[in-house]
C-alpha cells in the first residue's frame, strides 16, 4: 500500500491531522458566537448590513456547520484518517502476525526487562515444565528448537494493537451514518390541532411537504403543571391511521416518541387556541354531542337543540385551567357553573340530567424525523468507546524464554519480554512471573 | 439535618483539607499525611450524605429526581467527583502533594456553589425535556471527564512550578519544591489523567447524543454546548496525538492540560451564561 510519493505522505501525516483538528476547533467557535439559523433580516438588525453580508459570503450564517468549507474540513479529516490508517495498519498487522519464535537470539539478550537462572535439568524437560507452568499462569506458549536449545514464546493482547484503528474507523462509521441520515432521511415538523389528522409534514430547512404514507391524528393534547407553575408534562394522544383504519395508538411525551414505519414523532411544542371542545350527554337517552365552540359564543347543538357556551375562563397565560359554562335545555333558568379544564360534571335540570365536559383546544407541535443512519452512528459510537479502552488501557505483552543447553546436560534460562504500553506495569508482571516459574 | 447544611459543611471541610495538603507541601509536615487523607475521605462522605439527602428530600417534596439538574447541583457534584478521582490518584500513585493542587479546585467549586448569588439552591422539579433516564448517565459521565481534566490542570500547574525552580537552581531536596514528585512522574500522571478524562468525555458526548435523539429526533444539532464539548474533545485529541506520535511531554503537555481545562470550563460554565442554546436550563 505504501507509495513513496509526497502527496501520499502529506495525507498520511499526523501533522495534517493535528492541523485539521486545530482548524476545526477554531472555526467551530465562530458558529457558537454568531447565532445560527436566523433570518437574513435578523442578521442585518444584529450586525448591520455590511457585516451581515460579509458573514453570509463567508458562510458563517445562516448555517456555518453545513457550509461547503466546514464540511470540506470534516471531509479532509476523514480522508486523512483513511490514508493515515492505510499507511500504518499493514505494519501493525505484521507485528500482530509476526513469527516471534524467529526473533534473533541476540535481540533477546539485549531486551529489557529480563531475568536469568540456571537449572540442573536438560533443556527438553525444562521447556516442558516451563510451558506447563506458563500455561497455569495464563500464558499459552509456543515452542521451537533453535541453536543450542529451545525457544519458548507467549503473548497476550496482540490484537490490542488495533485499538487506535478501531477508534479511527469509528469516526468514519459515524460520518457514514450521518451521510445516510441526510441522504435518505428527513427532519421536519407539523402543527396538528386536536381531532385533526395529517398525511404530510414540512421539512425544517425548506418547508417542503413530505408525504408520510399514512395519517397521524392528534386526539388530545394536555399540559400538566407543578404547583410552582413550571410545566410538568406535555402529552399528545396520537393515532396512526392507514387507509382510514387505526393501526397504532400512543400517548407521547417529551423523551418518549411514537415510531411508525421508521418515522418518529416527537413532542416538541404546542399552541393553545381560544376555542373549546364541549361535550354534552343526555343521561336519560345516552345521546352525546360534541362541538368546538369559540370563547364567549353561544352554540346550539343541532340534534338536541341544547344551547351552551363558555362565558368566562381563568388560567395561566394562554393556558386555561377552569372555565365558566352557561348551559340550557330551555326548561327553566339556564345553569351557570365553573368547570376545571377536562373535567366532567353532572348538571341536574328540572326534567333531565346531563353530563357536561369542556376542555381548551390545542394544537400539538410535533417534530418528525426519519433517520435510517442512526444505528450506524450508534455502532460508530460503540466502536469508539471500545477502541479507546483498548487503545488506552490494554497492551500487547510478549515473553520469550530461551533455554540453552549447557555442559553436563544442564540448562540456563533467559527470560525477556516487552510491552507496547504501561512498561512499568509489565516489568513487575514479568518479575512476578519469573519468580513463580524459575523454581522448575 | 438538612442536605443544605451537610453540603455547606463540605465547603469548610474541603477548605481545611486544602490547608492540610498545603501544609504537607510547604512545611513537609509528613505527620499530617494520614490525617489529611482521613479528613478528606470524611469530607467526601459528608458530601455524599448531603447529595443523597438532597435526593431523598426531592422525593419528600413529591418531585423525586436525581440531584444533578441545575447549576448548583452540578457544581456540588463536580467538587464531589474531583475529590473522588483525586483520592483514587493518591491511592494509586502513593503521593499526597498533588492534594495541595487538586483539592483547592473542589473547595473553589463548593465555595462558588455556597456563596454565589447567581445560582439558586432550591430543589425545583424537572421540566419535561429533562425527564429521562439518560439524565444521570449523561451528567455523571461528563462530570467524571470534567473532574479528571481539572486534576490534570492541577498537575500541569504543579509541573510548571517545579519546572521553573529546577531550571533556576539545581535539584535540591531541601528547597520548598523538593517535596514535589519528580517531573517525569508528574508528567506521567498528567497524561494518564487526561487519557482517563478523554474516555469519559467521549462517553459523555455520546450519551448526550443518544439522549438528544430520543428527545428531539436529532443526535447532533451543533448547539453551542454540543459544539463546545466537541471543541474540547478536539483539543484533547490533539494533545494525545501530539504525545503519542510526536513525543510531546513536559512543559508543553502541562500547558495543554491548563488550556484544555479552560476549554472545559467554558463548555461547562461559559456556554450557559454567555451563549444561548438548548442547554440554557443549566444556567440557574
Amino acid at each position: 500500500m505504501k507509495n513513496n510519493n509526497s502527496i501520499w505522505d502529506f495525507f498520511a501525516s499526523v501533522k495534517l491531522a493535528l492541523s485539521t483538528l486545530f482548524l476545526l476547533s477554531i472555526t467551530s467557535i465562530i458558529g457558537t458566537i454568531i447565532p445560527q439559523k436566523e433570518t437574513a433580516q435578523q442578521y442585518i438588525e444584529r450586525y448591520g448590513e455590511a457585516t451581515a453580508n460579509l458573514f453570509q459570503i463567508l458562510s458563517f450564517t445562516p448555517d456555518m456547520y453545513s457550509s461547503v468549507w466546514f464540511q470540506s474540513l470534516l471531509g479532509l479529516l476523514c480522508f486523512n484518517i483513511i490514508i493515515c490508517s492505510l499507511d500504518r495498519f499493514p505494519g501493525v498487522w505484521r507485528q500482530i502476525k509476526a513469527d516471534n519464535l524467529n526473533t534473533p537470539l541476540n535481540r533477546l539478550e539485549k531486551m529489557t526487562p529480563q531475568h536469568q537462572w540456571q537449572s540442573h535439568n536438560p533443556p527438553e524437560s525444562v521447556a516442558s515444565s516451563l510451558k506447563s507452568s506458563l500455561n497455569t499462569s495464563g500464558w499459552k506458549a509456543e515452542e521451537r528448537t533453535v541453536d543450542n536449545g529451545i525457544l519458548l514464546f507467549a503473548q497476550k493482547g496482540a490484537m490490542t494493537r488495533t485499538g487506535v484503528y478501531i477508534v479511527h474507523a469509528s469516526i468514519l462509521v459515524i460520518f457514514i451514518g450521518a451521510i445516510i441520515g441526510s441522504a435518505l432521511g428527513f427532519k421536519g415538523s407539523v402543527m396538528l390541532p386536536e381531532t385533526r389528522a395529517t398525511d404530510k409534514i414540512y421539512t425544517f430547512d425548506t418547508q417542503t411537504p413530505v408525504a408520510l404514507g399514512f395519517e397521524v391524528r392528534c386526539d388530545r393534547f394536555n399540559i400538566e403543571f407543578y404547583d410552582n407553575g413550571m410545566p410538568k408534562s406535555y402529552r399528545s394522544q396520537l393515532t396512526v391511521l392507514e387507509n382510514g383504519k387505526v393501526v397504532k395508538e400512543k400517548a407521547i411525551v417529551v423523551n418518549d416518541p411514537l415510531v411508525h414505519k421508521g418515522i418518529t414523532f416527537y413532542q416538541s411544542s404546542y399552541q393553545p387556541y381560544q376555542e373549546f371542545m364541549l361535550t354534552i350527554t343526555n343521561k336519560k337517552t345516552g345521546v352525546s354531542e360534541t362541538a368546538i365552540v369559540s370563547y364567549q359564543e353561544q352554540h346550539s347543538f343541532k340534534e338536541s337543540g341544547l344551547r351552551s357556551g363558555i362565558i368566562n375562563a381563568e388560567g395561566r397565560g394562554e393556558n386555561i385551567s377552569r372555565m365558566k359554562i352557561w348551559f340550557t335545555d330551555d326548561k327553566g333558568e339556564p345553569s351557570l357553573f365553573w368547570l376545571d379544564d377536562g373535567e366532567q360534571v353532572t348538571v341536574e335540570r328540572t326534567t333531565n340530567n346531563y353530563t357536561v365536559s369542556a376542555k381548551q383546544m390545542y394544537a400539538t407541535g410535533l417534530q418528525v424525523a426519519k433517520d435510517p443512519g442512526v444505528w450506524t452512528v450508534y455502532t460508530g459510537c460503540f466502536m469508539m468507546i471500545l477502541g479507546l479502552i483498548v487503545a488506552f488501557f490494554m497492551s500487547h505483552q510478549r515473553i520469550w524464554l530461551y533455554i540453552r543447553e549447557e555442559e553436563d546436560n544442564t540448562s540456563s534460562i533467559l527470560m525477556a519480554g516487552n510491552a507496547n504500553k504501561n512498561k512499568a506495569g509489565f516489568e513487575s508482571t514479568l518479575q512476578a512471573l519469573a519468580e513463580r516459574i524459575n523454581k522448575v | 439535618m438538612e442536605s443544605s447544611q451537610l453540603i455547606g459543611i463540605t465547603t469548610f471541610t474541603y477548605l481545611f483539607s486544602t490547608i492540610l495538603y498545603a501544609a504537607i507541601f510547604i512545611f513537609k509536615a509528613k505527620r499530617l499525611e494520614t490525617t489529611a487523607t482521613i479528613f478528606t475521605v470524611i469530607a467526601l462522605l459528608i458530601q455524599t450524605a448531603g447529595i443523597g439527602l438532597r435526593w431523598m428530600e426531592s422525593y419528600q417534596m413529591g418531585i423525586g429526581r436525581a440531584p444533578l439538574t441545575n447549576m448548583y447541583e452540578s457544581v456540588v457534584f463536580f467538587a464531589w467527583t474531583i475529590i473522588f478521582i483525586y483520592l483514587i490518584i493518591e491511592w494509586r500513585f502513593k503521593t499526597r502533594v498533588i492534594g495541595a493542587f487538586a483539592v483547592p479546585f473542589a473547595f473553589l467549586a463548593m465555595a462558588y456553589a455556597s456563596f454565589s448569588s447567581e445560582i439558586t439552591k432550591e430543589i425545583s422539579p424537572l421540566i419535561p425535556a429533562l425527564q429521562s433516564n439518560w439524565l444521570i448517565a449523561h451528567v455523571v459521565t461528563c462530570f467524571i471527564g470534567y473532574a479528571a481534566f481539572a486534576i490534570a490542570a492541577a498537575l500541569g500547574i504543579m509541573y510548571l512550578i517545579k519546572n521553573t525552580s529546577e531550571t533556576r537552581q539545581s535539584t535540591n531536596d531541601t528547597t520548598l519544591l523538593g517535596s514535589l514528585p519528580p517531573l517525569k512522574v508528574i508528567d506521567d500522571i498528567t497524561h494518564k489523567t487526561m487519557v482517563f478524562g478523554f474516555l469519559w468525555l467521549s462517553i459523555g458526548i455520546i450519551t448526550g447524543a443518544i439522549w438528544a435523539n430520543s428527545a428531539w429526533g436529532t443526535y447532533w444539532s451543533w448547539d453551542p454546548k454540543e459544539t463546545w464539548s466537541l471543541i474540547t474533545w478536539f483539543f484533547y485529541a490533539i494533545t494525545l496525538h501530539a504525545r503519542y506520535t510526536r513525543g510531546w511531554g513536559g512543559t508543553r503537555i502541562a500547558w495543554l492540560a491548563l488550556i484544555g481545562f479552560i476549554s472545559v470550563l467554558f463548555t461547562y460554565y461559559g456556554v450557559n451564561f454567555l451563549l444561548s442554546g438548548l442547554h440554557s436550563y443549566g444556567a440557574n
